[in-house]
């Protein structure tokens, strides 16, 4: 079983990162790009086959750890 | 006054917190590794040093927060003890949820290493009492990872119970409200992104960061 974790900047937030790449894209042509937001996935392999106790896991992990939630968001998604 | 550094793998300012420490208060320092689980109680004043703590992984000073040692120095702070953060100790101090908010990425991306302006803005604190009302100082600054966020709830506390004690003088990272370095609501624990450990000698190119080691001696006794 996988967890595939999305973590980013919150709303809000200022993300230089985010603004220079889209800066980038629309200097390279692409003029229907308004905004950039950057953030990572982590992808975790997991024991078991319990999805819901896996989410319940890998919230607290990202609690812990994987966020920084003062300035992060984010999203888990569980696959096979 | 008995002291202590942290020293993470890649620290980096650990040997210069070492040798401030050393030379002002007249004792060695005890040297402490991130997988020792207890700092000893004799020691008054711990430095959380700057470097590239774990290779900034995840996130600057985010492995460090949950190494044995923080865990100890969490529960010492809560009683007390005292506590300063450099650099990438502020990170690791606000990673570890010992300061409030969270250090970003500088505003306009770039590292940015030099002597820098600040103004001291809570000169009553047990880290700023020995500057005897001096309102500027000078201290380097080498950082990538500086920006300073948190709430405007957060930040309006912050001003109003003293705890943000050095502002910088120009927008240098886009940290909000220019803020360098706080306390924690108890004034016992001080991050800062300056770096007053690498001014303590002429040679240094200034002097500027003994009074802060000064202040933590003279409160200490």
């Amino acid at each position: 079983m996988k967890a595939i974790v999305h973590v980013g900047l919150k709303p809000g937030v200022l993300d230089p990162q985010g603004r220079t790449i889209a800066t980038s894209l629309v200097d390279l042509g692409f003029d229907e790009v308004t905004a950039a937001r950057q953030g990572k996935v982590i992808e975790l392999d997991l024991k078991g086959d319990d999805k819901d106790a896996a989410r319940v896991q890998v919230t607290a992990m990202c609690e812990k750890l994987l966020a920084n939630t003062v300035i992060e968001s984010y999203r888990i998604d569980i696959e096979d | 006054m008995r002291t202590a550094v942290i020293s993470f793998p890649a620290s980096n300012c650990d040997r210069d917190a070492f040798t401030a420490l050393h030379q002002i208060t007249g004792r060695e320092p005890v040297m402490i590794w991130h997988r020792e689980t207890e700092i000893p109680a004799d020691v008054d004043f711990v430095v959380v040093p700057g470097g590239f703590s774990y290779g900034d992984y995840l996130r600057s000073g985010a492995i460090a927060a949950r190494s044995p040692i923080v865990q100890d120095l969490k529960a010492k702070a809560e009683k007390g003890l005292t506590i300063a953060g450099f650099c990438n100790g502020f990170q690791v101090l606000t990673e570890a949820g010992l300061l409030p908010g969270a250090l970003m990425r500088n505003e306009r991306l770039k590292y940015v290493c030099k002597p820098q302006s600040l103004s001291i803005v809570n000169g009553k604190s047990r880290f700023t009492s020995g500057y005897n009302g001096q309102k500027n100082v000078v201290l380097p600054i080498a950082h990538h990872d500086g920006n300073y966020f948190a709430d405007k709830k957060t930040l309006d506390r912050l001003e109003k119970s003293g705890q943000v004690v050095f502002k910088y003088d120009e927008n240098v990272n886009g940290s909000a409200r220019n803020i360098a370095g706080i306390t924690n609501a108890a004034g016992n624990v001080l991050g800062m992104m300056p770096h007053p450990e690498r001014a303590v000698d002429p040679l240094h190119g200034g002097t500027d960061g003994i009074a802060l080691f000064q202040s933590v001696l003279d409160t200490a006794s």
